[in-house]
Order: C-alpha cells, then sequence, then structure tokens
C-alpha cells in the first residue's frame, strides 16, 4: 500500500466573488522511501498542494473535496488534535526561506526541544541529547553552542539545516519540502540539496520536493508532477519526462531552461501568461499558450491519460498514442 | 552596556537642562526678583542679565536646591518628594491594571475577532479611548461613591509609612478600597489603546511564517499563541508601554485633582492656581527626570528580552 494516497484533492479559496480553484482533481501515490517532484510556475498550485496535505491552508483557502490517505488515513477528515499527532512527527515539512521559518525570538535548542516534547514523552535532557544528535547528522558544527543562539545568529544555509534536522528530529515517514533552498544562494543551495538526499536516501524518508527548477527535480526525485494552473498536466519518472517531455507545457519548460540555448542567443520561454483563477480559459487551461492548440483543446477540458508509468493531459498527445496503437 | 548607559545619562542630562531653561524662563519672567532669592543682595537685580541669573540658578540646581515654595515656605524639591510616593503608587496601579487585562483582552480578540464578547471588548475600547479622564472619573465617583456608595471617592485613606516620606496604600483593605477609583480612571485612557496595539499586533504574528511552522511540527496552541505568537507581540508594545507610562504623568494631574489625591499631579495643579513659581519648575525637572529614566529603563529591558539587539554593541 502507498504511504500516501492523494484522491482528487481540490482546493479552493473563498474570497467576495465565491470560490476560486486553486488546486484541481490532483491525484497521486507516494511509496516509502519515494521521492517525487512537483513542479510548475508560480500560481501553479504547488505549495498550495504541499499544505493541503498537511492540511494546513490558511484561510480562505480550504479543501473542496478529495481525500489525502496518509498510511491509510484519511488528512482531509482529521481533527486537529488527530492532525496535530501527525505533523513535525510523521509528516515534516521544510519551509521555502530559513530566515522567516524559525521563531527569531527562541533559541534554537527551545525550537528543537518544544518540537520534539510535543510528540514524545522525554526528560529535557534526554531531548536536548536527540536535538544534538540531529544538529551533528546535518552538519552543524559545535552543535552543543547552537542549541543556546538564536536564528539570527546563524547564516541563511545554516538555519536550512537546522530546520532539516527539526524536520528529522521525529524519523518521519513523510518530508514535504517547499523551495527549499530558493532562498539560499548557489554553492549552499547544492550543500543542502545534497545532504537532504542523504539524509532521505538514508533513513528511507519519503520526500515531496515543491520547486520550479527541474535541474533540483532530477538531481532529488525519482518521479515528477507537472502542474499547470491548479491541474496536474504530466506525471512520470523524472528521467523520461526530462527527456521525453510529452506534454507542450513540459515541452516549453524544458526548452527553457538556460542549458538548452547555446550561448550568444536568446533565452527560449513559452509566450504568454499563466490564466488568473479568476478568468480561466474554457477547454485545455494551456490552449492559449499552446503551438499545437485545435478547436477541441479549446472546447474540452483534457482528462490526465495513464500510459504505462506516465501520465499526460493533452488531446494531441493522447490522439499520437491512439494512432500508434491502432498501428 | 555601560557605554550605552553613559550615552543616556549625558542624554537626560542635556534634557533636564534644556527643561530647567525653559522652566528659569517661565519663572524669570514671572517674578524675577524672587527666581535670584535672597541671594542676590550686593547687586542691582536689574543690571544682571537673564544668562547670569539663569547660571545662578543652575549652580543652585546642582547642589539640589531648586528654590524654595513660596506657599509652603519650604524647598521645593521636598515638598515635591513628599508627594512623589502618593503619584507614583497612583500609576503603579493603572498601570497594574492595564497590564492585567490589556494581554488577556487583546489575544482574546485577536484569536476570535468575530466573538461576541470581542466586539464588545472593542466598542468598549472606542468608548474607553474617546471619553476623557474627568468624565471617565465623576461617572466613577457617581457610580461607585453615589449610587452603590461602595468605594470611597477622594483622598488616600488609610496610609502605611515605609521609608522617608513613602506611606503606602497597598497595606491596608482601606487604602487598597481608596486606590481603586482613581487607578481605573487613570487606566481608562491606556487600557483601550494597549488592548488595540496588543490585537493588531497579535494578528500580524498570528499570519507570519513562523506560526505556520509552528503549527507544521503539530505544537499545542496554547504554545503557540502565548510563546511562539505573544512573545513577538509584546515587543512593540513594551516600545510604546514605557513612552505611554511617560504620558501617564500628565494623565495623573487630572486625575489626581477629581480625586484630590494628594499627589504631586494635584500639587501641581495648586501651585499654578497659586503662582508658585519655583515649585512649578521643581514640578517641571522632576517629571522630566522620570522621563528619562522609565525611557532608559524601557530601552534596556527591550534589550533583554529581544535577542536580535546587541545589548553589549547598543550606542557603540
Amino acid at each position: 500500500m502507498a504511504l500516501l494516497s492523494v484522491q482528487d484533492l481540490s482546493v479552493k479559496f473563498g474570497g467576495e466573488f465565491g470560490a476560486v480553484s486553486a488546486v484541481k482533481n490532483v491525484s497521486f501515490d507516494l511509496h516509502r522511501g519515494e521521492r517525487l517532484g512537483i513542479v510548475g510556475e508560480s500560481g501553479a498550485g504547488k505549495s498550495i498542494t504541499g499544505f493541503a496535505l498537511m492540511n494546513l491552508l490558511s484561510a480562505p483557502g480550504f479543501i473542496n473535496r478529495g481525500k489525502v490517505l496518509f498510511d491509510g488515513k484519511d488528512i482531509v477528515r482529521m481533527s486537529e488534535r488527530q492532525l496535530r499527532k501527525v505533523r513535525g512527527n510523521r509528516m515534516a515539512m521544510i519551509f521555502q526561506d530559513p530566515l522567516v521559518t524559525l521563531n527569531p525570538v527562541l533559541t534554537i535548542g527551545q525550537q528543537m526541544i518544544e518540537t520534539l516534547l510535543a510528540h514524545r514523552r522525554l526528560r529535557r535532557d534526554e531531548a536536548e541529547f536527540i536535538a544534538i544528535q540531529k544538529l551533528r547528522e546535518v552538519y552543524i558544527s559545535s552543535p552543543e553552542m547552537r542549541m543556546s543562539q538564536y536564528p539570527h545568529e546563524l547564516s541563511g544555509g545554516m538555519r536550512q539545516r537546522v530546520i532539516i534536522a527539526i524536520a528529522l528530529l521525529l524519523d518521519p515517514d513523510l518530508i514535504i519540502a517547499d523551495e527549499p533552498t530558493t532562498a539560499l544562494d548557489v554553492t549552499t543551495q547544492a550543500d543542502i540539496l545534497e545532504l537532504l538526499l542523504h539524509l532521505c536516501m538514508s533513513n528511507n524518508v519519503s520526500l515531496i520536493l515543491i520547486t520550479h527548477d527541474l535541474g533540483v527535480v532530477c538531481q532529488l526525485t525519482e518521479r515528477i508532477m507537472v502542474m499547470y494552473a491548479g491541474e496536474v498536466v504530466e506525471t512520470g519518472k523524472t528521467r523520461e519526462v526530462i527527456n521525453d517531455p510529452q506534454h507542450p507545457y513540459t515541452q516549453g519548460l524544458i526548452s527553457a531552461l538556460p542549458q538548452q540555448t547555446l550561448p550568444g542567443h536568446t533565452l527560449k520561454s513559452i509566450k504568454g501568461y499563466m490564466p488568473s483563477l479568476l478568468s480561466m480559459p474554457s477547454g485545455c487551461p494551456f490552449h492559449p499558450r499552446c503551438a499545437y492548440a485545435l478547436d477541441e483543446c479549446r472546447e474540452h477540458r483534457p482528462k490526465l491519460v495513464h500510459y504505462r508509468d506516465a501520465s499526460v493531459a493533452c488531446h494531441e498527445v493522447n490522439r499520437l498514442h491512439q494512432e500508434t496503437l491502432a498501428e | 552596556m555601560i557605554i550605552y548607559l553613559a550615552k543616556r545619562f549625558f542624554q537626560a542630562i542635556l534634557v533636564l537642562v534644556v527643561i530647567s531653561l525653559i522652566g528659569f524662563a517661565v519663572q524669570d519672567s514671572l517674578s524675577p526678583q524672587q527666581a535670584v532669592g535672597a541671594i542676590q543682595t550686593a547687586q542691582n537685580i536689574e543690571e544682571t542679565g537673564f544668562a547670569e541669573r539663569y547660571f545662578h540658578f543652575l549652580s543652585g540646581v546642582v547642589q539640589g536646591d531648586l528654590g524654595t515654595s513660596y506657599f509652603f515656605k519650604e524647598p521645593a524639591l521636598e515638598v515635591i518628594l513628599k508627594k512623589m510616593p502618593a503619584t507614583l503608587e497612583l500609576m503603579f496601579a493603572a498601570a497594574l491594571i492595564v497590564a492585567a487585562l490589556s494581554v488577556p483582552f487583546g489575544v482574546f480578540t485577536a484569536l476570535y475577532p468575530n466573538h461576541m464578547l470581542s466586539r464588545f471588548i472593542l466598542s468598549a475600547s472606542i468608548l474607553g479611548l474617546s471619553i476623557p479622564v474627568f468624565v471617565t472619573g465623576i461617572l466613577l465617583i457617581y457610580l461607585f461613591s453615589v449610587e452603590w456608595s461602595v468605594l470611597p471617592s477622594f483622598g488616600r485613606g488609610q496610609i502605611v509609612p515605609i521609608v522617608g516620606y513613602w506611606e503606602t496604600n497597598f497595606a491596608s483593605l482601606d487604602g487598597l478600597k481608596h486606590i481603586i477609583l482613581p487607578a481605573l480612571a487613570l487606566a481608562s485612557i491606556m487600557l483601550p489603546l494597549f488592548i488595540r496595539l496588543i490585537r493588531a499586533e497579535m494578528r500580524q504574528v498570528l499570519k507570519s511564517e513562523y506560526v505556520k511552522y509552528a503549527r507544521a511540527r503539530g505544537l499545542s496552541p496554547f504554545r503557540i499563541y502565548f510563546v511562539h505568537a505573544l512573545k513577538n507581540t509584546l515587543l512593540p508594545v513594551v516600545t510604546v508601554g514605557g513612552i505611554q507610562i511617560g504620558t501617564l504623568v500628565a494623565y495623573t494631574i487630572l486625575a489626581e485633582t477629581i480625586f484630590q489625591w494628594p499627589g504631586m499631579g494635584f500639587m501641581f495643579l495648586e501651585a499654578v492656581n497659586r503662582g508658585d513659581a519655583p515649585l512649578i519648575v521643581a514640578y517641571l525637572m522632576v517629571v522630566g527626570a522620570i522621563f528619562v529614566v522609565i525611557n532608559t529603563l524601557v530601552d534596556v529591558l527591550y534589550g533583554l528580552i529581544n535577542p536580535t539587539i546587541d545589548m553589549a554593541r547598543m550606542g557603540a
């Protein structure tokens, strides 16, 4: 059985002009120890999906429909008390910006120990011992001293290491990392990603990595899920999707990578903008920007069709697939 | 830290010099003869310039001589020091009421903005802010002293001496009963402000990433609200509080007058009525000193509770 099974998850944001859908019909399974990357542009609904998995959406956002089965139990229907037992304990989250994630007026040690004590009956010194142990695991120098330091006394990279250490404190089954390296400089990024990969593999922790950086996804994950305007447009094995993208949007994303352009040439980009949630186009949400758009694309919303390991939501891809099957 | 305190000390001196100059100018224009006082015998007052008279006054101030009150025929400083404990106790009682009520009310209204009680607290706080202290005071007297006759309406009641001029209201039931109404009147102006300040700050803090992160770690709501959120909420409140305690001194003039409270504020108003210039100047100087001391204390306190401020490097 999958560790995490998301079924038909939809998130809406209530507003003055009625609710708008931010995430639509997202479904996927994640097995123990598996690493999944969720990619897409800003506003594609990646982070909202991540928070919805923990049932941690703040108002006016709410889960409108669907199930998030974590170890067989539905996160969406859990009471706040039950959720508290899961959050931080079996499911941990790494936030985007380490500068604002830790509470500025509490020491590193206080924030680590309180997390442990929220989930386990431990003596203070036992909790402190575990915390120092974990700080050592993320290669923080002189961890005993760091325990009594405040977040502002640490560099950005170190703070993100502390946050990874906190995520690992209770040996969770799943870590959701929301753009964990976006706020860091490039050299620190590489260190942090390597550390995250190493720790997930050695502890057999599942990882959901939310990012807009395809390079990071390639490096860390086995499977990829591409989102556009709140919908999943393509999923599959990371290597296969990157090497042979099916959906025109994924193709556009990959050809927009700077490595795909020869030096001296203009960088490629996908024309146009992602539609606003308030004015979604009819049919396929990507059709206004798509080079292959047909009448069918303007009228009917494509369904996510499964092919062996992958699935794609595109009429054109589906048609080509049917043709090859017919031959 | 020491450098910082030394810096503040010199700032305080500067502030006091400016206050003394203004105060002396007032006194000098009221009665130049008295301003120079009995020391001036050999020279004709008309021949001495303002600067000369001011420096004469300053040399007295340095020795702790702020002039002699016309009315009490006593050193002005001594008159004030006798009245000061009454005022400080009144301010303390008012500050206690504000601190004890503003935090729970502010937090409650921030956590449950749509609750009936929140709406009531916020409406009442608008009312409290808009009604001047003397109206609140008279209203309190009317209700508690006249209508229900449960609390006394004037004076300090039974007071117990502690040290020197200090006699306290807090040592006897009668004394406590007497301080309730004036302290309530004085608190009425500050309490709504603090409830609203704490509410606004708390709501801001509750939206922050670190509160969301605390929830993502499965911490209890109590810990999230009262450790993570409240600690950050109170940082700016302490700063504003320091300034407001200073302002409280000004409001004691009103509260003391209404409740015939024998403190500095009541004395000041009488001194103004009597044209008791040395006492007025002495009052200004003492209040100025209280202001500076309180603000320094608050700054130091802020440095202690906010870890992002490095006290060792403050003022460097």
